[in-house]
This record gives C-alpha cells, structure tokens and sequence, in this order.
C-alpha cells in the first residue's frame, strides 16, 4: 500500500497478505541443539552388538556421539568394524576438557560405514595418567593418529606398535595442544641440549634472541 | 614388472639404511623418509615427519572463526580454496547456517578450478621427477591462468581467504565469468596434449604401471581417501556420499582406476581434471543471482557441541573436526588431513620396489607438508 | 708439395688446431643450443642476457668454472681423481682424427684433405679409444671416495659397457655393405652405391643412434646422473675445471656419436642421392655448396634429435635400461646382422 492512498496517514482499511517465506539465509540461522540418542537406530544397534557399551549417546546437528568405557574402546571398535560394518575409521582425536573429574581427556573415534554412508562418533574419557588400548589392531589407519595424540596430549595408548612422537622430535618436552601450554612456546634449547643453551635462556623463554 | 626376487646384484648384500631427505629435491617438501635397502631394494620405508609442524591446531584456538580461516590456506597451500570451503563449511554446519544458492555455486567454482590447479602441480612434478621435462612448463602455465582468476577474485593467487561463515565476502567482479569460460573452454585440449605426452608413452607406463600397488581392501583399510582409494577401484567421492554446497545439482562423474597402480592414479586424476571442467561449464552457465552472503550474527558464537564435516579436496577427505564451548573462539578446531593419512601406506606400497620407484610412489600419493604437518 | 716438415708436421698441426678448436667450441655451443632449444620447447626463452640474444653465455659458462674454486675432497685419491676428467675428455676429442668431414680437395694447387687422418681401421681405432672413456667415468666415480658416487659410478659403467655391444654390431652391418673400415671408403661406398646406407641398414641406424644417446648417458637413458637420484651421480665431487671436462666430455661424445652417425648411415658429405641427382648438384645454383655444409646439417639434425628426446622423454629406470640393452637392442641387432649379411651376398656384393 502506498502513503498516496491515505495521506491522512489512518491505520490501512484491509490486512495486508502474509509474506511469502524468506529462504534460509535471509532468516537468522536455526542453531541445532543437542538430543539423546539412546533410542537412535545407530546407537541401538550398537549396544545390540556389543551389551553394556553405551554410556551415553547424543545427537547434536545430525550426528551421532557414543560415550564408551575406556577400557573397552578395542573391543567395540572390533564390533563396531566386523559386525556393524564400520571399516573405515574416518578420525582419531582428542579434545582437553582441562579439570573435568571424569577424566581429562576426550579421545573421539568417528567410523564411516560404506553400505549406507552413515558416521558414528565413538568417545572414550580418559585421565592424564590412564591409558586406553589401541585400536590398531582394528584399523590400521589409528596407528599415526594415535601417534599425533600421544605427542599432542600425552595419552598413553597400551598395545601401539610403535608409540613415538611425530609432529615433534624426539626429546621435546610436553604436549602442545595441552590447554596448559603456552601458545607462545616453552623453553625447548635447554630442555634438549642443557649444555649448549643456559636454562631459561632458550629461544622463546625471555631469553635475547627475541 | 620384472621379477625382483631373482635381482640380487650382490650376493650377500647387508641391509644399508639410508635417509632420503629432508631436503632432497624429489621429496617435495621437507619429507623425510628412512629407507632400509637390501642393495637397491626397498626392504622397508618409514617415513619422519614434523619438519613443517606450525602448531595450527594450536594458533586455531586463539583465533575468531572467521579469523581461522586464513590459517586454513596454510595447510595444504596448494589447494587454499577446499580447505576453506572445508572450514567454513564445518563452522556453518555447527551454527545451522545454510548459505545463498550463488554463494554455494562461487564456492563450486573456486573448488573447482582449485582442483584443477593442485592437480596441474600434480602432474608437472610426478613427471618431473619420472625424468619427463617438458610436462611441468605446460602446466605451470595453465595454472598461471587459474591464479590469476583468483587473484582477480580475492586479491591472492595461493593463500586465498576466499570464503567466510555464511557465504562469501566478495562478489565476482566484472567478466570474471566470461574470462573463467574462456579458460575453461581451452583446457580440455591442454589436457589432451598432455595425455599425448605421456598416457601411451613406453617408457612412461613401464616406469607406472605395477608401481606403487594397493589393494582396494587394503586401502579402505588404511584410511585412504581421494585418488589413491579411487584408483584402487573404490568409487567414493565426498562431493557423492555426503553432498555439500550444492553439488547434487550437478552432474558429473566419478573416476575410478582397476589396479591400483601409479598409472590408474594418474588416470584418475586426469580424467578428474576434465570432471571438473564439466561441473565448471555446468556452474558457469547456471550461476543464480542474489546475494552472496546468509545473515549471520557479527560475532559466531556457535553452541556448546562437536561437529565433524569434509569436503573432497583433490588430495582426498579433508574434514575439520569442530568442538565449541559457546565462545568466540574454537574450544578444539582438528583437521582431518588426507595427505597424512595417504601418506602413512607409503610404506605398504613401497616394500620390494627399487629406490627409483619410490619417487613414482612419493609423487603419486601427492602429498603436501603443510597438510602432514600443520 | 714435398717438403716433409711442411706435410708431416705443418699441415697436421694447422689442422689439429682447427679441429680441436671447432670441436670444443661445438661443444660448448652444444649446452647453449641445448638450453635455448629445450627452454622453446618449454614454452619459455632460455639465456639471453649475456651477449647479442644469449650467444656469449657458453664463454661466461666456461670463464665461471676456470675461475671457480676447485675443491678436491680431503681423502679423494688424488692422482686418480685428477685423471677421471682426463680420460673422459681426451678419446672424445681423439676420435676426432680419423672423421672425415669432406672429400680431398685442392687448394692452391694443393691437396688439402679435411679430416687429419685416413686410417684403414678407422671405425675399429674409433670403437677401441671410445671404450677408453668408461675408465674416466668409473674411476672419477670410485676416486670420490663417496659411497653414492661410486654406485652411480658403476651403474654408469654398466650401462656404457651394455650399449656398446648393439651400437658395435650395427657398426658392422655398415661394414658389410661398404666392405672397409676406413672412414673415407665408407662414404665412397654410399657414393658408388648411390644411397646412403640408413636406406638398406634403417634398422642398424635405429639401434645405433639409440644406443649413442645411451651411450652418452642421455635421456631418456640418464638415471644415473638425475637430480632424482639419490645424489648426482659419479660427477657429484668435482667442481670447477674437472666437472668442466666431465661436462664438455658429454657434448663432445654426442657430437662423436653423431658424426659417426652422418658418416656411416648419412653418407658423411654427400649431397641427397649424390647419383640420380649429380646435375642438380653440380648445376650453378647449388655448386657453391661445400661437403662439409652437408656433413654439419647431418651432425645437426642428430644434435637436435638428441636435445628432441630431452624435453619429450620420461628417463627409464636402471633395471629396465638394462633390459632394454640386452633382452632387445642385442638379439634385434644380432638377427638384422645376418639379414644384411644375407642381402649382400644375394645382391652379390664385392
């Protein structure tokens, strides 16, 4: 309606139409929310598969995430590939919830199977100090991935081939993706070659090579 | 390919274990491999990595969402434009943020013809180091064509920072699109010029086929993605399995080798070179109008909770595992990098070669530090 | 024109001058026609800074590495590391003596024959000093006291040594059908027959200029000096003046391999079908032609398909460069010897 029509400016006579309905990425966007998912068709074939297996289960954005017990990560891993069809083992990961009780770590598994393109997240919680088996002996693909984990986070993974440090080299001192650790770098010259840099004197800890 | 057992050149050869690299002009990159030879046998290969290690997953942590992005073009800077398209795409997945249709279709095109590019890289270095010189010029030069697209984009040849959270923060500019078709339209006869080189050469198969084999169950098994799992006769394509940015909209296909071999890998990806031509023609003559960015808040805050999202890069998944606390800042930002993951079967599929296949193999799996490394 | 010092040592001397200094100047112009005619093909321009278009760069390339400093590592053999590059080099140059570059001419009255010398075993004296030019590549090899450069060292020799014997046999199906050794009777040969001998011996003349360019150590057979190796092969320890020679030894053996090549299958200085078209050649337009114009456009078309093979060809690898020598090029060369063999006894040869 134009302002021509009333240039009294009263109140319009009729009600206008509805609008029609904005695409998507003209409206504020929908934030996803996070579900349990016990009662999910993955989740309820896994704990078919395996008894017991499911601590907890939640779906957040259309994917779905399986808390299991630590210690028996290798065991449903094998499930997971041989019964339940999950050959492909996608991600290996570890996320630092820095003073939580349960267990400081999150170690995330995330599976892909090829029959119906499905994922599934597998998460284990694991302290600083406790180990998880590994799951090499499942997927072959895990045996770097848990290597980058150890050398970022420090979690001990029992029964791994070959547990070294990969990103980092040998003799480096700490975890970097530890939240604990600085971004800016810790004193690695004396850490390593004690007698050719002074301690606190190495190249990032306030010494002169700035 | 010849029978290696019956090779021993000298009779009671010791095992020599040797270091090829960091910096050797061959391994692209600062890739160290530690090779144990039994004369020129390749009795195991164990390659050492880290050379290149920037702390990203780290610096992710400090920075705004859209101030990671950036950081992304750094990981595998041969191919900036996926692992954008890559991030951006796990952050819009986590905030429920569905982009305009001409921002998804702009997102196509620069993935595409980033495709192109890494694989133009891809082929004028493998051939480089089989001993054919010529190839990598020719490329190079068609690749010239495609930065400057993207410079005339973004204003950056190699790191672009083309995209953002909702879409993308330029428009094109003008005779953008006229000048892409015209590249687009003389590409497939450079690609066919480049076949004539090398597909049916003699010398070329003998030095790529049988070299570098994998099985398709082994692949699989060792978490390949991208032309090493297809040329091992697995058809999985991301772009198929889990449709981002609208590419169910266009028609195209998937190369898929038989054997396994270095030659099947190269076939792949030349004819994944002319796909991504198709899917380019397909975009340029259906670009839809509106606008290039959703409306999204000024600061991203996405909600508490883990998203996991990939795209196909033309070195395989590349995926960025997103975990938020709420805040403005990535509580874990994690990427899944496909050339990592590639290059762990190196030596799965080097055991028993001689040390010249072992360049044929390093080259095939086309593996980029930044992406190992981060 | 008799007077001894003159004809024994004046004329051969003059000569020696001149061919020693166009052979090394052609090979050193060799690395830049090499250079500008890859760079074309490569779609870029190649040196053209130093000197009118690039034409000086050979002599700035030869000035940098006399001037360069010459490090001989610390627990090298010496005698034997300074004798590596020498023996490369020196039957290069040698076989030289014996190529005959044109026909016996008069100048001045007198007879002045291009080539230095006319030996009646021209090609075997050129097989046998050629051959000397391996102990150059194994001993600069195993003088480097470089484990690598030693295997790289032993590959090459290997690979000299293989390639020898098809480019030998094919040498002989020539020597079948000219009935001599001597150079310049086998280029009288194609004259008399009225057609250079790659018509009847087109398989031999395959094999042999393929054998020459792995001969050379060339591409597509230079595994054993490719930067993706794993170090650059026997030459990696010499600098300066010695990897000079090294250099200069590889363009001279392509320029040896492709005079050979002009002399025994292309006719050496004879014009296109030197018989059926004697008129048009003797005729006042294309006269002034000299032999040896022909001869060099003949060592140029082979020079240029040496540079050719560079900028097309993937490299073989060394197992299969091997293969190549002795499961193919010897039985091929082998058979086709007794099918000329043959041929010149059915069409009654002398």
């Amino acid at each position: 309606m134009s302002e021509q029509d009333n240039p009294s400016g009263a109140a319009p006579a009729s009600p206008q139409p509805p609008a029609a309905p904005k695409p998507p990425w003209e409206e504020k966007p929908v934030l996803p929310v996070p579900r349990d998912a016990r009662e999910h068709a993955q989740v309820r074939e896994l704990a078919a598969a395996v008894a017991d297996a499911v601590i907890e289960a939640v779906e957040f954005a259309g994917q779905v995430t399986v808390t299991v017990g630590r210690e028996r990560i290798a065991e449903i891993g094998r499930a997971c590939k041989e019964k339940l069809g999950y050959a492909f083992l996608v991600d290996l990961t570890a996320v630092d919830w820095q003073d939580r009780p349960e267990g400081r770590f999150d170690v995330v598994y995330w599976m892909h199977r090829h029959a119906d393109s499905v994922r599934l997240r597998l998460k284990v919680r694991v302290g600083a100090d406790t180990e998880v088996p590994s799951v090499t002996g499942v997927w072959k693909v895990a045996d770097w991935m848990e290597r980058e984990v150890f050398d970022m986070f420090g979690v001990y993974f029992a029964g791994h081939p070959n547990l070294e440090r990969i990103l980092t080299w040998e003799g480096f001192n700490g975890h970097p993706l530890r939240k604990d650790f600085p971004l800016e770098g810790i004193d690695t010259g004396a850490a390593v070659y004690p007698d050719v840099f002074p301690p606190g004197g190495g190249p990032v800890a306030g010494g002169e090579g700035e | 390919m010849s029978n290696l057992e019956s090779i021993k050149p000298f009779p009671d050869s010791e095992e020599m274990e040797i270091s090829f690299g960091p910096q050797h002009p061959a391994t692209h990159g600062v890739l160290r491999v530690l090779l144990r030879l039994d004369g020129e046998r390749i009795v195991d290969a164990k390659p050492v990595i880290g050379y290149l290690h920037r702390g990203t997953e780290k610096i992710f942590e400090r920075e705004t969402y859209n101030g990671t992005i950036p950081h992304t073009d750094r990981l595998d800077y041969t191919a900036a434009a996926t692992n954008n398209q890559a991030l951006v795409g796990a952050v819009e997945k986590i905030m429920g943020v569905t982009v305009p249709p001409r921002a998804a279709a702009i997102r196509v095109m620069l993935a595409e013809l980033q495709r192109i590019a890494s694989h133009t890289i891809w082929l004028g270095t493998h051939a480089l180091d089989i001993g054919a010189q010529s190839p990598f010029f020719y490329t190079f030069e068609e690749r010239e064509k495609i930065l400057d697209l993207f410079e005339e984009y973004c204003g950056a040849r190699l790191t672009l920072n083309s995209m953002r959270v909702g879409g993308q923060p330029y428009e094109l500019t003008d005779g953008w699109v006229d000048r892409c078709r015209a590249f687009v339209d003389q590409f497939p006869a450079r690609v066919a010029e480049w076949e004539r080189l090398l597909t049916a050469n003699r010398i070329w198969k003998l030095r790529t086929i049988g070299v570098g084999v994998i099985s398709a169950a082994s692949a699989i098994e060792w978490g390949l993605t991208g032309p090493p799992l297809r040329g091992s006769g697995v058809k999985w394509d991301v772009r198929k399995v889990f449709p981002y940015d609208r590419y169910d909209e266009y028609d195209f296909e998937i190369p898929v080798g038989a054997n396994g071999d270095t030659y099947d890998r190269y076939l792949v990806r030349m004819e994944e070179m002319r796909q991504s031509v198709r899917i380019l023609q397909q975009c340029l003559a259906k670009l839809p109008d509106g606008p290039v960015m959703a409306k999204v808040p000024k600061v991203i805050k996405p909600p508490k909770g883990e998203v996991y999202f990939s795209v196909e890069g033309p070195k395989g998944e590349l995926g960025f595992y997103v975990v938020s606390d709420g805040g403005a800042n990535p509580y874990r930002l994690h990427v899944r990098p496909a050339c990592f993951i590639n290059l762990q079967a190196l030596p799965e599929m080097v055991r028993g070669l001689l040390v010249a296949d072992l360049i044929a193999v390093i080259g095939t799996l086309d593996i980029v530090l930044g992406e190992i490394d981060r | 024109m008799t007077n001894p010092w003159v004809a024994f040592l004046l004329v051969p001397l003059v000569k020696i001058v001149v061919i020693l200094l166009a052979v090394i100047l052609l090979a050193a112009y060799m690395s830049f026609f090499e250079r500008k005619i890859l760079a074309y093909m490569q779609i870029r321009i190649g040196p053209n800074r130093v000197g009118p278009r690039g034409w000086l760069q050979p002599i700035a390339d030869a000035i940098k590495l006399l001037v360069k400093e010459d490090i001989v590592p610390a627990r090298a053999e010496k005698l034997v590391y300074f004798l590596g590059p020498v023996l490369v080099v020196a039957p290069a140059l040698v076989v030289f003596s014996v190529i005959p570059f044109g026909p016996a001419f008069k100048l001045f009255g007198y007879e002045v024959a291009p080539y230095l010398t006319d030996v009646n075993i021209g090609i075997l004296f050129i097989l046998g000093v050629s051959s000397i030019g391996v102990y150059g590549v194994i001993l600069g090899g195993w003088a480097s006291n470089n484990k690598f450069s030693m295997m790289g060292g032993l590959r090459s020799a290997a690979q000299l040594v293989s390639y020898e014997v098809p480019m030998g046999l094919s040498v002989v199906t020539v020597l079948l059908m000219a009935n001599s050794l001597s150079l310049v009777k086998i280029v009288e040969a194609q004259k008399q027959a009225g057609v250079w001998f790659f018509i009847p011996g087109i398989v031999a003349f395959f094999i042999y200029f393929v054998c020459g360019v792995a001969e050379t150590n060339r591409n597509p057979f230079d595994l054993p000096e490719a930067e993706s190796e794993l170090v650059a092969g026997f030459h990696t320890e010499y600098s300066g003046m010695k990897f000079a020679f090294y250099f200069l030894a590889e363009y001279a053996n392509m320029v040896v391999i492709s005079s050979i090549a002009t002399v025994l299958f292309l006719g050496g200085w004879l014009p296109p079908f030197p018989n059926w078209l004697a008129a048009l050649w003797a005729s006042p337009a294309l006269a002034w032609i000299p032999p040896i114009a022909w001869f060099v456009l003949k060592m140029a078309v082979f020079l240029f398909v040496y540079i050719w093979f560079r900028g097309t060809f993937p490299r073989y690898r060394f197992d299969q460069l091997m293969d190549l020598g002795w499961k193919v090029f010897i039985p091929v060369s082998l058979v086709n010897l007794v099918a000329v063999g043959a041929g010149v006894l059915l069409i009654g040869g002398k």
